[in-house]
């Protein structure tokens, strides 16, 4: 397994979802891809729900800067502080933990530390995440300020590429979804529509 | 999948979802099982929690979670959406009927099944049943049991008990054309090999003594090519028999002194008799003596005809209705004034010896001549078989063979204005009693007294289409309403539902085949030249010992 790749840092957290800010401007990882961070002995397991990039400091907005520039790098070479008061923040939705070798799709005890470091994680630990849906219902039925389906659907695209056969992981999320919103067949059609 | 089903592996449908023991339970098929595999009348097992269930499919059908999926349908176009919704939003649903149960320990499985009398718990296993289900349901051959057919895309062998089946008058039924014949050929055959009972048949359009025609034209051997030493075959007809080159043994003449009142009185409707001259019968008879009535009454001539019917105070129109129904008997050219040989005895002695007698009646297809004759000789076979029986509780004589006496057109002598009157309805009713029992064939079951209906131990069906035959075969079935929906999707040929006395649940049958030179081999038939080695053989095996 690669070294762990250390990307971000805990900055707000709740029990259902923190708030991460990298290290690297724009060093954010993929939406719906899943991270974690470890409060001991849990590792808390979490999806990428919201990525923004902001003014460090609330009372200055950034402004636009590259009317004379060419490409957008040079804006960055010209001012290089930029990269020091801008950052890139992310929101993780909490859906499960790992404690030793067992593995648990739903909420730890103790949320996410506050500065706790913030991983990717590795294909390994995703299949094995992964191999239970369970985690989807915590992610279909959360109230997120951006779509639960684009995350849902981001989500499960980036799961099966861990899986030897990412079209049969896909058909058993797409049965796992199709029992939780039986009742909701509009809603069905267009989340299957986005991981086929 | 399917292929799976006829290994001892069996295959999973579903599971029990919900349902009741008159309904039948339904089964949620698995995602994996597409609905276009089932087809009703094929058996399911259901394992319980504390026994196993035995059923058949009795409906098969379509379901959605959300109705709203029916009105949108979703992009099946699509071989990823379909893929998820098979199974989970959209499903197939089976409605089985559990027949039989089979307790969980040892003792239960040696007991073998009993009718089911719950439905198994929720979310119950459902396999197909495996061959070793149905054996263990079914019985596999052997003396008693006689191989009819095989369940429905399986190769197991359902076995009839004949030896169950002969005790019991039984029906088979069927549309033209569906093959009743030939599975009456075979039933005839189960209880010759098994030699449970002797049979009588009354071959309408002789087809089962010596040779039968498939619906194609091809000829298949009939009874006596297979066993000739254990079929006799009597004809009404020499002539024709001659020119079907059929080997006959006996030809049954009748005597006019051998037709008594009765047997005018069922022929009414044959001969157009009005109700006043079958009275009338009965007043001739006591006039000139059961024996010489017919006789005297064909010879009479014009003047002493009057003389007569002022005498016996007969109308004159009544006369005459019954003068021309009597002579129409005179078209029939086995009636002769008196007959040489007693064909009742004749038929005895071979039925005594075991021999199945089977009575062509060649050119005479009329109902006149078959319900006159077969109503004649069945009732003083069956008064001595009554006699018997009654001589045997004396414990004067030997129990004799059971009979089984084999009509077609039963209608014709079970209908409800005749059963009352006929010997078939007698024997109908009163069952095993002095050991004769009916086979009755018949295209429109309808036709027959509800009575006699209820009393047939065991029905055989082939395809039937109007809604009253199919009610009146399944009268006092158990789900019958399910059994009406398999019964009425019965292919063409070759297929038939069993349910009844002689099998332990009710079971569509592909028909055992029948025609072939390998199916007569399984059947027991051996070819002359092997027939000649057995013979030398056995002769051979004599003397060494």
């Amino acid at each position: 397994m690669e070294p762990r790749k250390k990307i971000a840092e805990v900055v707000e957290t709740s029990s259902a979802e923190f708030t991460a800010q990298c290290y690297k401007l724009d060093g954010a990882p993929p939406l719906g891809s899943l991270v974690k961070t470890k409060n001991e002995p849990f590792e808390i397991y979490g999806v990428v729900y919201n990525v923004e990039t902001h003014s460090l400091d609330p009372g200055r907005r950034v402004v636009a800067r590259g009317e004379n520039m060419k490409t957008e790098g040079e804006i960055f070479r010209a001012n290089p502080q930029l990269a020091r008061l801008l950052r890139t923040d992310f929101k993780v939705l909490v859906v499960g933990y790992g404690q030793g070798d067992s593995l648990y799709h739903y909420l730890p005890q103790k949320p996410a530390p506050i500065h706790g470091f913030v991983y990717t994680c590795q294909l390994e630990e995703v299949r094995a995440f992964t191999r239970s849906l369970d985690f989807l219902s915590l992610l279909v039925d959360a109230r997120l300020p951006i779509s639960v389906d684009e995350v849902a659907a981001a989500c499960l695209r980036h799961a099966s590429e861990a899986h030897p056969d990412p079209q049969v992981f896909l058909i058993k999320a797409g049965k796992e979804l199709a029992c939780m919103l039986s009742s909701d067949a509009k809603r069905l059609n267009s989340l299957l529509k986005r991981i086929r | 999948m399917m292929e799976g089903q006829n290994s001892e592996e069996r295959a999973r449908l579903g599971t029990v979802v919900s349902g009741s023991l008159n309904r039948g339970v339904e089964v949620k098929l698995d995602a994996s099982v597409s609905v276009e595999d089932m087809a009703v009348g094929r058996y399911v097992a259901i394992e319980g929690e504390k026994r196993r269930f035995f059923g058949m499919i009795t409906d098969v059908s379509l379901e959605t979670v959300d109705p709203r999926a029916a009105i949108t349908p979703p992009d099946i176009s699509d071989p990823f959406i379909a893929q998820v919704i098979t199974g989970t939003t959209t499903y197939g649903k089976l409605r089985v009927l559990p027949m039989l149960t089979i307790g969980g320990d040892a003792a239960s499985i040696l007991e073998g099944p009993h009718p089911a009398k719950t439905v198994p718990t929720h979310f119950s296993e459902v396999k197909l049943a495996s061959q070793r289900d149905v054996e263990l349901v079914f019985g596999a051959e052997d003396e008693k049991r006689f191989y009819v057919g095989t369940p429905l895309d399986m190769e197991t062998r359902v076995c009839l008990n004949v030896s169950e089946f002969v005790k019991r008058s039984n029906g088979v039924f069927g549309k033209s054309g569906t093959g009743k014949t030939f599975l009456t050929r075979l039933l005839l055959i189960g209880m010759l090999q098994k030699q449970v009972a002797v049979s009588l048949v009354f071959d309408m359009h002789s087809e089962y003594g010596w040779e039968g025609k498939t619906e194609k034209g091809y000829k298949v051997k009939g009874l006596k090519q297979l066993f000739p030493s254990k079929v006799a075959i009597f004809t009404l007809d020499e002539e024709s028999s001659r020119r079907r080159k059929v080997s006959t043994d006996v030809v049954v003449r009748i005597g006019y002194d051998e037709i008594e009142p009765e047997d005018i009185e069922l022929l009414r409707q044959t001969l157009n008799l009005t109700e006043a001259s079958t009275q009338a019968v009965y007043q001739l008879a006591r006039e000139f003596g059961d024996r010489k009535w017919l006789e005297t009454v064909l010879n009479l001539t014009e003047d002493a005809s009057k003389q007569l019917i002022s005498r016996l105070n007969i109308h004159d129109s009544t006369y005459r209705n019954l003068r021309r129904g009597l002579e129409n008997l005179r078209r029939f050219s086995f009636l002769i004034p008196r007959a040489p040989d007693n064909s009742v005895r004749r038929i005895l002695e071979y039925l005594d010896r075991g021999i199945n007698v089977i009575l062509e009646f060649g050119r005479f297809e009329d109902f006149a001549a078959y319900i006159l004759v077969a109503n004649l000789l069945s009732r003083r076979i069956y008064a001595k078989y009554r006699e018997n029986a009654e001589r045997e509780m004396g414990g004067e004589v030997a129990p004799s063979h059971p009979l089984v006496i084999t009509i077609e057109e039963a209608h014709r002598f079970l209908n409800s204005e005749v059963s009352a009157r006929t010997i078939f309805g007698r024997i109908a009713r009163e069952m095993r009693k002095y050991n004769v029992t009916l086979l009755v064939i018949d295209q429109r079951p309808s036709g027959i007294d509800g009575e006699v209906m209820s009393q047939l131990g065991t029905k055989i069906t082939c395809l039937l289409d109007d809604e009253r035959d199919i009610d009146s075969v399944l009268t006092g079935a158990a789900g019958k309403s399910e059994l009406k929906s398999v019964l009425s999707k019965l292919e063409t040929k070759q297929q038939a539902l069993i349910f009844g006395h002689a099998v332990p649940m009710p079971v569509v049958i592909k028909t055992r085949e029948y025609g072939s030179a390998q199916s007569y081999k399984e059947l027991g038939f051996l070819e002359a030249a092997e027939l000649k080695r057995k013979t030398e053989k056995d002769i051979e095996d004599l003397w060494a010992s």
